[in-house]
């Protein structure tokens, strides 16, 4: 990765990334069918490549620091949807691993088009906590510019984002520009046309882009063994296109194989693919039960697995940080859960007489009319 | 003089002389040059990267010009035929129509959707259908036909120059039809969504659009032939855009007429002519001497090619209904 990478900050500021210790996925510790795991469950470190430690423990802290904050703003706003100030969230808990690995991993220009979960990769991306919940709380049916944050808009319905993705790509395959395309999906928007179509067109004109699928396991209720007989990693494959399967709660596992094959895709190597192995521990949605599909123990299962204690061991083990250090994150953490609070309290609802100016370039002459029929009509009452 | 097919041809060419951003997708566009030859010669000239022969995917067509568009692009799309066009449903009407919605007016999604459309070229299923009611009910697209040389030459240029998404009808029976094409100096001759009064009339208006448009002028010529007895003084409108609907020259001429009757190929059951109607109704109630009358397909699918003539509104039909205005 080259050493301008630049990430922004949650606070929405931009700070130098660490430096990319890794050099490539041949040297990636990995079993025999290919799963590549850096960190097991209980924190110890696997990886025997030849890396620079003191860099690996900067980038270790960096990352854990985006989970962390992640899962902070995750459950803020879990609990202001219980509250009754959001409408509905979608939780992204379970898989800060595998959303921070990967948008660390890539250049803070690389175009990102995510799904709808993807908020600790949007906060990595510097988008503010306001921006993010402006949509769940019902106030907009979108929440930020994407140009600044080269990160497009959140896509609800399945998979029609890898496509978008794709036909970006073939933008910039033909600007001759170097920027990475990166689309996320999950297990269920695998099964999608759309997942098809886009790896296949990707495939067949060499487009410049990485599908990046979190496989957690559930498409609402339904599980992912009755989704696909064949892994995705495999379906992609199938595809042509570069593909890696990564433990999707070891953060730098995820962080590694992104980096390689961001390289891969940017040298002209042409599309890539990962499956990032992961669990979405709370439910699809607020609205959601997974008591009703899924048992305590499977929960239990991967709660020893969560991505965010993982790291913490790996950090105690390897001396990478101190009491000052968790403070400090503990502190950044709490102010940036206040910031929400205070920032969704604050969002207001919009006029629905401006939506009339946002269907097209110019008011047509009978939208106009009817514009000017809903705010007469508005008007017309005394209050 | 041009066929409308070649016109449409030099006003793709046109558009990408005029502008590097400019490029077509679908299916077989390249080298064969499209099903019907609309874009014959554009990939020589042009280059596969500007002119690029799709996957068999039509929601991959048009979800990857939504992202060519969000990278400045200018896709120009052809679907193959209008039965075809379904796949992409959920691309264009969630996607593609609402993304300037959906990003509070921020995007534009310059992207144009053509799909040669109708029937009357005894074609097999799925290759005749008239979709226009499912899209121009969909907010935040542009829904156009083109029905002459002319139009097709400036408009799919101004489709492709204008920030909105456009679904742009090429009604295929006319492919072959020729005109004259006003020369470049004189300028694009009236606005994307102006209709346009192709034939001037005192007795009756009819409103219509795409394929229909010179059956209408037929059955006008036929009326008119008849004058010496029963003859009928008609007016045709060519309605052109029908989203946004150009209402004021729907309501001058029906003022001035007194009688509408609104003539397409697909089925009048919730078909794009109850708008009209209903427009019609609302705005020159008081004007109107008759209730205004619909002439279009059943409510069936498209039959086969040996009877979409009984299907197909025709003059017989088109003058019937005249009669019924004017005996009201």
């Amino acid at each position: 990765m080259s050493t301008s990478n630049i990430v922004r900050s949650p606070a929405g500021s931009s700070t130098p990334s660490p430096a990319n210790p890794f050099t490539s996925t041949a040297d990636l510790p990995r079993a025999p069918d290919g799963f590549i795991q850096f960190i097991a469950p209980d924190g110890q470190l696997r990886t025997d490549t030849d890396v620079d430690r003191d860099a690996l423990g900067r980038l270790t802290r960096d990352l854990y620091r985006g989970m962390r904050l992640a899962r902070r703003l995750d459950d803020e706003a879990f609990a202001l949807q219980r509250q009754g100030e959001l409408g509905l969230w979608l939780q992204c808990r379970g898989q800060e691993a595998a959303q921070v690995g990967s948008i660390a991993a890539v250049r803070a220009d690389d175009y990102v088009f995510p799904s709808y979960r993807e908020h600790a990769a949007a906060l990595w991306r510097g988008i503010r906590p306001a921006d993010l919940l402006r949509q769940w709380r019902g106030v907009a049916n979108s929440g930020w510019d994407p140009e600044p944050y080269s990160f497009h808009i959140y896509t609800l319905v399945l998979a029609a984002q890898l496509l978008h993705a794709t036909g970006y790509a073939l933008g910039v395959q033909r600007d001759g520009s170097d920027t990475v395309v990166v689309a996320y999906f999950g297990d269920g928007a695998a099964s999608e046309g759309d997942a098809s179509e886009a790896m296949n067109i990707a495939a067949t004109n060499d487009a410049p882009v990485l599908f990046f699928c979190q496989d957690n396991h559930w498409a609402i209720s339904t599980a992912s063994s009755s989704q696909s007989r064949t892994p995705i990693h495999r379906r992609g494959a199938g595809f042509g296109l570069r593909s890696e399967w990564v433990d999707g709660n070891d953060v730098l596992a995820v962080y590694a194989v992104t980096s390689a094959l961001t390289e891969h895709v940017r040298s002209g190597g042409g599309p890539a693919l990962i499956e990032a192995t992961t669990y979405r521990m709370g439910g699809h949605s607020t609205s959601d039960d997974p008591t009703r599909y899924r048992t305590d123990s499977e929960l239990e299962a991967w709660r020893a697995k969560d991505p965010l204690a993982r790291v913490e061991a790996l950090l105690r083990a390897e001396g990478w940080s101190d009491t000052a250090f968790l403070d400090e994150i503990q502190a950044e953490a709490d102010e940036l859960a206040d910031r929400t609070r205070r920032e969704c309290l604050a969002l207001q609802a919009p006029d629905l007489a401006d939506a009339f100016a946002t269907v097209l370039a110019d008011v047509p002459q009978l939208l106009q009319e009817e514009h000017d029929a809903f705010v007469a009509y508005r008007d017309s009452f005394l209050d | 003089m041009l066929t409308l097919c070649h016109a449409l041809n030099s006003g793709l060419r046109r558009a990408m002389e005029d502008d590097a951003k400019v490029m077509l997708l679908g299916e077989d566009i390249g080298r064969l040059g499209g099903v019907f030859r609309v874009t014959d010669g554009l990939q020589k000239d042009f280059g596969k990267a500007r002119v690029m022969d799709s996957t068999l995917a039509e929601s991959g067509i048009i979800g990857t010009a939504i992202g060519l568009a969000l990278r400045g692009y200018r896709p120009v799309c052809e679907i193959q035929f209008d039965g075809f066009v379904y796949p992409a449903f959920n691309q264009i009407v969630s996607q593609l129509a609402k993304m300037r919605a959906r990003t509070n007016g921020r995007t534009s999604l310059p992207v144009v959707v053509r799909i040669p459309v109708g029937g009357g070229i005894g074609a097999v299923e799925h290759h005749s259908e008239s979709n226009e009611a499912y899209f121009a009910h969909t907010a935040g697209l542009r829904v156009v036909y083109c029905s002459s040389a002319d139009d097709a030459h400036w408009m799919i240029r101004q489709a492709i120059a204008g920030d909105d998404p456009v679904i742009f009808y090429e009604p295929k029976r006319r492919y072959w039809m020729k005109g004259e094409v006003t020369p470049e100096d004189e300028g694009p001759p009236r606005p994307l969504d102006r209709a346009h009064i192709v034939r001037r009339g005192s007795d009756v208006t009819l409103l219509t659009y795409g394929g229909m448009v010179a059956t209408c002028l037929a059955a006008a010529e036929a009326a008119a032939e008849a004058a010496a007895e029963d003859g009928r003084d008609v007016e045709v409108v060519d309605l052109r855009s029908i989203s946004p609907l150009d209402v004021r020259t729907i309501e001058e001429s029906v003022r001035r007429t007194g009688r509408a009757v609104v003539v397409h190929e697909a089925p009048t059951f919730a078909g794009f002519g109850a708008e009209v109607a209903a427009q019609v109704m609302t705005r020159c109630f008081y004007s109107l001497e008759a209730p205004v009358e619909r002439v279009g397909g059943f409510n069936l699918p498209y039959p086969p090619a040996k009877v979409e003539e009984e299907y197909l509104p025709d003059l017989d039909r088109i003058l019937d209904a005249v009669d019924r205005v004017l005996a009201a």
